[in-house]
């Protein structure tokens, strides 16, 4: 660098000022990312508080961001889908791994770490992007069901034409159909593969 | 206008005075990607050249690769890069995160978001041609049944 920075120290000054306006920019979205998330944390903190977390309840706060997030999708509605993913994240935050068996927490544990990435993502992205990680989110929520149970009936549903047909899954907590992968392009593309009952 | 030059110049030489870490290591991790996956050469070298600057504990900086400002907008990236995802300490997610890691990687690929645009117009040897795009997405889907 230091032989090199001379010659090219003309080209590198004429580019400085600019670059320095683009990084303070960036650095004030930074800021503003991190007082949202402060509130985030507040609110998450008020919902842990009031949340009567047993048995298959437990998981009721997941479902219903889960089902937030699907509905928004089967709409084509790519905000309430982002706002949906911030609270399943902020929802999965709050689960109490402790009070489920022991030798499935680790599981539970892993899934609820990549879940609430999912989330995140979901949280931040154009809407085929919050599809393909609502649709990986799916089977994670499924296998959470596994362990945890469920506070309702859910079908799981599965459309063969997603992702190029190699096919997509996502529960949903009726059994009709209103595709989430798709949303109005192909709403009725899918079909009951299997029901977890209470 | 020339005491507005002087005034830069003594700018951009202080702040290369600012002192910022350096993203690199001289010991590749047993957690490595690579190193624990049996992938041919070719393929190995694909992940290398066009991710592992900003997604390892590596990076291979370019000449102005620690002049700030650039380096500071390198840094960044790397930064995001890594939280995402860290070929060095691959083998410490968990096997969930590691197949959605690996899910991931095949999306971003086939749709042409990864590598960034930005980072292959400094590093345009980094780019993949459809052809090594195909068998990189062979290759991982096959890890990823």
């Amino acid at each position: 660098m230091d032989t090199k920075q001379s010659k090219k120290m003309k080209t590198t000054l004429l580019t400085i000022g600019l670059a320095l306006t683009i990084i303070s920019c960036n650095n004030s979205k930074t800021e503003q990312k991190a007082a949202d998330n402060t509130a985030e944390t507040a609110a998450k903190a008020e919902n842990t508080a009031t949340n009567d977390q047993e048995g298959g309840k437990a998981i009721t706060p997941v479902l219903d961001a889960y089902l937030a997030v699907k509905n928004a999708l089967v709409n084509d509605n790519q905000e309430e889908a982002a706002k949906a993913g911030g609270t399943l994240a902020t929802a999965l935050e709050g689960l109490d791994i402790s009070q489920f068996d022991a030798d499935k927490q680790t599981e539970l544990q892993e899934i609820v770490e990549v879940a609430k990435n999912h989330g995140e993502h979901i949280a931040e992205s154009e809407i085929g992007h919050q599809r393909e990680h609502f649709e990986a989110l799916s089977q994670d929520i499924k296998d959470m069901t596994a362990i945890v149970g469920t506070d309702r009936a859910l079908y799981y549903q599965y459309c063969p034409m997603y992702n190029d047909n190699k096919g997509g899954m996502w529960l949903s907590a009726s059994e009709e159909i209103k595709n989430p992968l798709f949303g109005a392009k192909m709403m009725k593309c899918g079909k009951v593969q299997e029901v977890i009952s209470l | 206008m020339k005491k507005a030059a002087i005034i830069i110049l003594i700018l951009s030489i202080g702040i290369q005075f600012i002192p910022m870490p350096k993203n690199q290591s001289n010991e590749v991790p047993k957690t490595d990607f690579l190193q624990t996956i049996e992938a041919p050469v070719n393929i190995q070298q694909m992940i290398k050249a066009s991710c592992y600057d900003c997604h390892s504990n590596n990076t291979n900086y370019p000449w102005y690769g620690r002049v700030r400002p650039f380096a500071w907008l390198l840094q960044q990236h790397i930064d995001e890069g890594k939280d995402e995802l860290n070929f060095s300490t691959f083998q410490e997610y968990s096997g969930r995160m590691q197949r959605e890691k690996i899910r991931s990687m095949i999306s971003q690929i086939s749709d042409g978001k990864m590598p960034l645009k930005e980072y292959l117009w400094m590093h345009p040897e980094a780019e993949l041609t459809n052809d090594e795009k195909e068998q990189l997405i062979k290759y991982l889907e096959k890890l990823n049944p």
